[in-house]
């Protein structure tokens, strides 16, 4: 399905290029032992670059919350409104939320709270993004 | 953008508290769009109108101003244009031969064609009217001016604004758009109506309330074009922009401008109208902890908010009579409503609270001014309802009981800029 695609930056990269690989990876300060997502060049909390590092996720989750979009502002979407807008709350450290749009559940019947997990689809030949399905 | 100041959760009670007063307010009539043609309709033109009539409100002449602050008005949020417009469009005569006075308005451009020759304070880089407003307050107690005029211009051009056709996501879209996300308003408040049993509908009064108090503000939008009744069928029917955010929980974009000024409690004591004095002003800009902002996010920003305004006012909540909470879109005013916890309203209870009386006749009098709900996106109705209640020229929008105390603030959660008024000084 088309999608606008995402266009790594010299913060971003690694992760997209995680995601051509299959991979979840989110940025930790090891000063801080705190995890952040979308990355930055500096830590949010004590603002060191020296201390990010990329570390893996376990690529598990839950859904968090739910909305519809009906009239988005972004002309790539709107042929296939409505439709769900998801937040998944990460296993490993819930204050981290990634985006979902949970194919495959109709609008008003995602489950909030149940568990997913990541998977990655095309945004482009190019590009792997992250989606999220219902385990089990 | 301007400075934030008075950011700090450990701010203190201003130092200017009750030396700095509102004198004066004009507003120009409020338009859906400028159609690109009409002159009398340009910004520049409102401008001119709302800041003559708020020199005539305080009874100040133009060769008394001696300071003017504006902020980046123009199309709504600074977005992108709906319709083609900008660089090589055809211009106009002077003072309409560039974007500067049709668009947008710069205090240059109002300070020159005024002709307000004693100006020394000049700044266009005011940051939202929210912040604008303490930014302005804190340059009169500092001095910089004495008789300030704050202009808030509103635009809205043809067509629809902030259309995305980009086939890319560049920059921060590209954590957002791959989704198709967007109107992230809506996601706090279902998480809201989840955790607190509530739903969508139960916002129908509140709506209806506002609507109604903004039919009673003479220049509000809805008063000029639109002067019926909002029904609860009409809220119930609305259609879903992002689900559970309905078309008539945004505010309707608007061509229209404002303007105050804004004096020393000393000269304001000579002045035609009753000082409305600034007792405080804090600011506060927040991020989400992660890709969006979610009810937990919202919370804490908004009782932070809170904490800060008793700090820096000394003041609590049971001194607040007039409460005019920013409500562009309607589904946030209640975070507002319950971190200050105006007449005991508790997380989760803002919807109960709605379902009583708060008209204002009543005994709850919430945002008497209609808001942008009631008035249109100007922003300012908020503002102007706070100094007409204080001074006792509201009309039929006035409340009864104790007013000496007046809370404003917005934009959002997020982001937000609280000001307390006062009709004494040292209250
Ligand atoms: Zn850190």
């Amino acid at each position: 399905m088309p999608r606008p695609v995402p266009v790594p930056d010299a913060v971003s990269k690694p992760f997209w290029d995680a995601c051509n690989e299959r991979r979840l990876i989110v940025q930790r300060c090891s000063a801080c032992d705190r995890r952040q997502f979308p990355p930055e060049a500096t830590c949010r909390d004590c603002g060191s670059e020296a201390n990010l590092e990329w570390v893996a996720t376990s690529g598990r989750g839950r859904i968090h919350g739910a909305i519809v979009m009906h009239d988005s502002r972004i002309k790539m979407w709107q042929p296939l409104q409505p439709y769900n807008l998801v937040g998944i709350a990460l296993e490993d450290d819930p204050a981290i939320k990634f985006m979902s749009n949970l194919p495959g559940v109709p609008v008003h019947e995602v489950p909030v709270g149940a568990a997913v997990e990541v998977e990655f689809i095309e945004a482009s030949p190019e590009q792997l993004v992250p989606e999220w399905r219902i385990v089990g | 953008m301007g400075e934030l100041l008075r950011t700090s959760e450990d701010v203190g009670i201003w130092e200017h508290r009750g030396k700095v007063a509102l004198v004066g307010r004009g507003h120009s009539p409020v338009y859906r769009r400028w159609d690109g043609k009409d002159m009398t309709q340009t910004l520049g033109a409102l401008s001119i109108l709302a800041a003559k009539a708020a020199m005539e409100d305080a009874g100040v002449t133009p060769d008394q101003i001696d300071g003017v602050i504006t902020c980046p008005g123009g199309q709504s949020n600074g977005a992108l244009m709906g319709a083609p417009w900008g660089p090589g469009r055809p211009y106009f005569a002077a003072p309409y031969d560039t974007e500067d006075g049709l668009s947008k308005v710069t205090a240059e451009w109002l300070v020159r064609e005024l002709g307000l020759k004693n100006v020394k304070y000049v700044n266009s880089d005011g940051d939202n009217l929210f912040m604008m407003v303490g930014q302005g307050a804190q340059a009169v107690g500092d001095g910089k001016c004495n008789n300030l005029l704050i202009l808030y211009p509103a635009g809205n051009l043809e067509g629809r604004y902030q259309q995305n056709e980009s086939t890319n996501a560049p920059g921060p879209t590209q954590w957002t758009n791959p989704w198709g996300w967007g109107m992230g308003i809506a996601y706090p408040f279902a998480e809201y109506c989840r955790k607190y049993g509530s739903n969508h509908d139960r916002m129908a009064p509140f709506i209806l309330n506002s609507r109604r108090n903004g039919l009673m503000v003479p220049w509000g939008y809805y008063a000029l074009h639109e002067p019926y009744q909002l029904t609860t069928e009409d809220y119930l029917s609305a259609r879903w922009i992002c689900e559970p955010l309905s078309m008539l929980d945004c505010d309707r974009p608007v061509q229209a401008s404002a303007c105050y000024l804004m004096t020393t409690a000393e000269r304001a004591k000579d002045m035609k109208q009753k000082p409305v004095y600034v007792l405080d002003y804090t600011m506060s800009s927040n991020r989400p902890r992660s890709n969006f902002e979610t009810l937990e996010d919202t919370e804490a920003w908004t009782d932070a908010m809170a904490r800060k305004v008793w700090k820096g006012s000394g003041l609590h909540a049971s001194d607040i009579d007039v409460f005019n909470p920013y409500d562009g879109f309607a589904l946030f005013t209640q975070y507002f409503l319950e971190a200050f916890q105006w007449h005991g309203v508790k997380r989760g209870e803002a919807h109960d609270f709605y379902a009583g009386d708060i008209s204002v006749e009543g005994p709850h009098p919430l945002l008497p001014s209609g808001g942008n709900i009631g008035t249109g996106r100007t922003r300012t109705a908020i503002f102007t309802d706070c100094m007409e209640q204080l001074q006792g020229r509201a009309g039929p929008r006035q409340i009864s009981g104790k007013r000496e105390i007046a809370l404003a603030g917005g934009v959002l959660p997020v982001n937000a800029g609280w000001t307390v008024f006062s009709s004494i000084p040292d209250a």
